[in-house]
């Protein structure tokens, strides 16, 4: 068989498959842990009915979804209309193939790991923008037009903070960044800590989530891009949305919580089977973490205005970022 | 005039409605928009008139009795407050003053109630989720309150004329009692959660100034004309029902903006607290219902004319008679209906969004304007 | 201001009004307004910073009446004008210039009886569908119609200015 497979090609099948099944599981823990979260922020038990404590509730909605026939609008795009939602769902699953879990736990390690994450990020946008357009509703246009700006405003803070962390070790690959923290992690130095306060208000709302969820602002533009999508097409949104939100995490550990170091006595850096568990579950826990503080600002704050979300990155975000990267500079330099 | 498309022209025309998340009902709102600018925002209603005018031109007064309910769905005791004050005052009615105590007890609590249901829908336009299952936990107090004396969690029709329909018991008396001590110790959680929130404050500061002209030429009442500094309120300037032996304040804010109605309304539950505070300990003994009110209600000939305060504004009832038991001609001037009509002028030049808060401010209950 | 300097700035205009008894009608002030003096009345409410409440249809024979409700923003004074128009072609000046609150009720008037706002830049129907046409749907029939007589009773319908 290893004549006709080389194994590299095997191993990169069979981790696909991985990172796709991962990428599923962690969408349908995740909708039902944002419920739960969001129901006991709100004095209620969220979900509660299907199965024990509405664990199975996320399956049965999934089970609907899938069942669900997906219309296209009359007027709308056809073929664009159902590329959009696949355009927002591959891109961050193959984004997750450099994410080192642990320090062999990694599909690929790329040199150029960084800008590999970032150029598929922005894909992001574009399927919003099929999305909106393609669908011949004003609402969804108003959607993609708000999403655009936004994305393309946000991603400038987001890569000059993730340039700190770049700069400060000399590579654009992820197992370098983590190696790099094997004593102290980036966010706990001040420059660290101002890129990751702003590379994390970034990914929120490069994430289209609330405060900055303008581009499906539901009181506003009823569902924004999304408005006309139905069964799958919709689920696909939503899948990709919280796959995103783990991407987002993902790199805000690797370049600013250590990626699998653990604290440090409970660290490890071996390649045995339990070193790898040990390590996978601490980079889980952290982004876990942040993803719970995500959904925690989701169900607490009021949304933004358009023109505020501009004038606080441009104003704001963008003049911090910039003096970060430069003391940063300057202080490698000394 | 509605704006048709123009394709020619740079600008996009979106019907927000009849079914969208924050008109609060099947209101449709025709925008004609340069952007994301508003240029300007004609309201279309009527999709869910039901003509409550001319059902009250073919039945007699208790035949009403029911429709009073379905208008207001917020804060339904107030229309049914002035439908029974306005045949009373036609045909000299008095009413015993336990009755009227318990009509001011049960309005204001409504008011509350009404007011817990705007901020969490107001909140919900502006994006925030949460806030809306905390006042809803509230109002569900109130609401069982309700329920246990008129027997009706929403569409009450409670009042008759002459009196109410049923004596308040000890039961619901000490469940205010407690509901009071409760819902004062809630503000501070509301104040802590929304009000100092800074991007609420950045929503809703200097958004949407109503002028105190504006108020004026468009007859707009309740919380947006006190919101605008104008202390316009018929509990105080023209006083009915117990509302002149009573103790409270107006409260008025002068920004004219989304965040001084907020306050108003805000600050109009804690008022409307003290008024049931001070009634339930003045609550006199006696008779709910007057002794000589006739089985047959002979209207007229004439008319009358009765305003109250509702949780949204002015209401006021026509009504005019010609002798016989059915109303000739039944008006009612629900305070939506004028305080939505200022939307256009207030909305022009606004962005979408800032349109939404602006309409979450008004507090527009849909079924009011299409009575 | 009183009620006597209202009544004055009412008489000023031309306009014959006689103050109602307020516990049993709800208002202050009545009076019939002849349809040419409408607006002049509404201008002077309008300088003296009323507040609209409504503008009300009602159906009656020989000449039917649209009924406005005028407010002092301190209260007190709550002024009825009273217009009587013909009932097959109902013509009443618009005063939606001067109160711009009157636009939507002129227009809920006309949808309902039919009455035409002369100057009212757009007297499409407000709360019935646009293809209602004539339906008035509060026009009475003619079992139904009584006299303007038996509506308003002759007393303060003697002081009428015409």
């Amino acid at each position: 068989m290893t004549d006709v497979f080389p194994p590299d090609l095997i191993r990169l099948i069979v981790s696909f498959v991985i990172v796709v099944a991962f990428a599923f599981t962690n969408a349908a823990v995740l909708v039902l842990v944002e419920r739960k979260i969001c129901g006991h922020i709100q004095r209620r038990p969220g979900p509660f009915e299907v199965g024990p404590h509405g664990l199975l509730q996320t399956a049965v909605d999934g089970m609907k979804l899938m069942a669900k026939q997906m219309l296209v609008p009359r007027n709308a795009d056809a073929s664009l209309f159902r590329a959009a939602p696949i355009l927002s769902f591959v891109p961050p699953i193959a984004a997750l193939i450099v994410v080192p879990f642990a320090r062999l736990l990694q599909v690929r390690d790329l040199d150029i790991g960084v800008l590999f994450i970032l150029s598929l990020a922005a894909v992001n946008v574009l399927a919003i923008l099929v999305a909106g357009w393609s669908s011949a509703n004003k609402y969804s246009l108003f959607g993609a037009i708000r999403a655009v700006a936004q994305n393309v405003a946000y991603e400038i803070p987001l890569l000059l903070s993730l340039l700190t962390i770049v700069i400060w070790v000399g590579s654009f690959r992820m197992s370098d960044i983590v190696a790099a923290q094997g004593g102290f992690w980036f966010a706990f130095t001040p420059m660290g800590f101002v890129a990751f306060l702003v590379y994390f208000i970034c990914g929120i709302a490069e994430t289209n989530r609330a405060p900055f969820d303008l581009p499906e602002a539901e009181s506003e533009l009823t569902a924004g891009f999304h408005t006309e999508y139905a069964g799958m097409g919709f689920g696909l949104f939503f899948l990709g949305e919280y796959t995103n939100m783990l991407l987002v995490s993902a790199i805000a550990t690797t370049l600013f919580l250590g990626g699998w170091n653990g604290p440090a006595f409970l660290t490890t850096t071996g390649t045995g089977f339990w070193a790898t568990v040990i390590q996978t579950l601490w980079f889980l826990a952290k982004v876990y973490g942040l993803i719970v503080v995500m959904i925690w600002v989701r169900w607490t704050y009021p949304r933004v205005r358009f023109d505020q979300l501009l004038n606080f990155c441009w104003k704001i975000l963008i003049p911090i970022s910039m003096a970060n990267l430069a003391v940063t500079a300057v202080w490698l330099k000394l | 005039m509605i704006p048709r498309p123009d394709p020619t022209l740079e600008t996009l025309v979106l019907n927000m409605g009849p079914q969208h998340p924050s008109t609060h009902g099947v209101l449709r709102v025709v925008l004609k928009l340069d952007g994301e600018y508003v240029l300007e925002a004609h309201p279309v209603i009527g999709y869910g008139h039901r003509m409550h005018e001319k059902m009250g031109e073919v039945r007699n007064v208790s035949g009403f009795y029911a429709n009073v309910g379905r208008m207001d769905y917020a804060g339904a005791l107030s229309f049914g407050h002035g439908h029974v004050l306005a045949v009373e005052r036609m045909l000299g009615i008095e009413v015993p003053p336990r009755a009227e105590y318990i009509r001011v007890i049960t309005t204001e609590l409504n008011r509350i109630a009404s007011h817990l249901l705007w901020f969490g829908a107001f909140l919900l336009d502006l994006g925030a989720f949460t806030p809306i299952l905390y006042s809803f936990d509230d109002r569900e107090y109130i609401l069982d309150l309700l329920e246990h004396v008129t027997g009706a969690r929403l569409t009450f029709s409670y009042f008759r004329v002459g009196g109410v329909n049923r004596d308040l018991d000890e039961r619901f008396i000490q469940g205010t009692r407690v509901f009071i001590r409760r819902m004062r110790s809630r503000f501070e959680a509301y104040h802590k959660l929304v009000t100092g929130n800074v991007i609420f404050r950045k929503r809703v500061e200097g958004v949407g100034i109503i002028s105190p002209d504006m108020i004026r030429k468009y007859g707009a009442t309740g919380p947006v004309a006190r919101g605008s500094g104008i202390p316009y309120d018929i509990r105080r300037v023209e006083p009915y029902s117990v509302y002149s032996e009573l103790d409270f304040d107006i409260p008025t804010f002068p920004e004219g903006d989304c965040f001084a109605r907020y306050r108003v309304r805000l600050a109009e539950m804690e008022q409307s607290l003290r008024i049931v505070e001070q009634a339930l300990d003045r609550l006199p003994d006696g008779s709910v219902m007057a002794e000589k009110v006739p089985r047959k209600l002979k209207l007229g000939p004439g008319e009358v004319y009765q305003a109250v305060e509702a949780a949204r504004g002015e209401l006021g009832y026509y009504l005019a008679g010609d002798g016989t038991d059915v109303p000739y001609r039944l008006k009612i001037r629900p305070p939506s209906y004028s305080n939505l009509s200022l939307l256009n002028e207030l909305a022009s030049g606004v962005l979408l969004a800032d349109l939404v808060a602006i309409m979450g401010s008004l507090d527009l209950v849909i079924p009011e304007i299409d009575r | 201001m009183t009620l006597e300097e209202i009544l004055q700035v009412l008489e000023t205009t031309g306009v014959d009004a006689a103050p109602a008894d307020h516990p049993t009608k709800g208002v202050h002030v009545e009076a019939w307004v002849p349809t040419e003096r409408l607006r002049e009345v509404a201008q002077a409410l309008r300088d003296r910073e009323f507040l609209i409440e409504d503008v009300i249809g009602v159906d009656a024979a020989p000449e039917m009446m649209v009924v406005y409700h005028f407010h002092r923003l301190e209260g007190g004074c709550r002024v009825r004008l009273r217009v009587r128009t013909d009932r097959e072609s109902p013509r009443v000046p618009t005063i939606q210039d001067i109160f711009p609150g009157a636009s939507w009720h002129e227009r809920e008037q006309h949808d309902f009886y039919g009455v035409e706002f002369e100057g009212h830049p757009d007297l499409s129907p407000l709360i019935l569908p646009e293809d209602a046409g004539d339906l008035r749907p509060l026009r009475k029939n003619e079992k139904k119609l009584k006299s303007l007589d038996d509506i308003v009773p002759p007393p303060a319908h003697q002081g009428e200015a015409s």
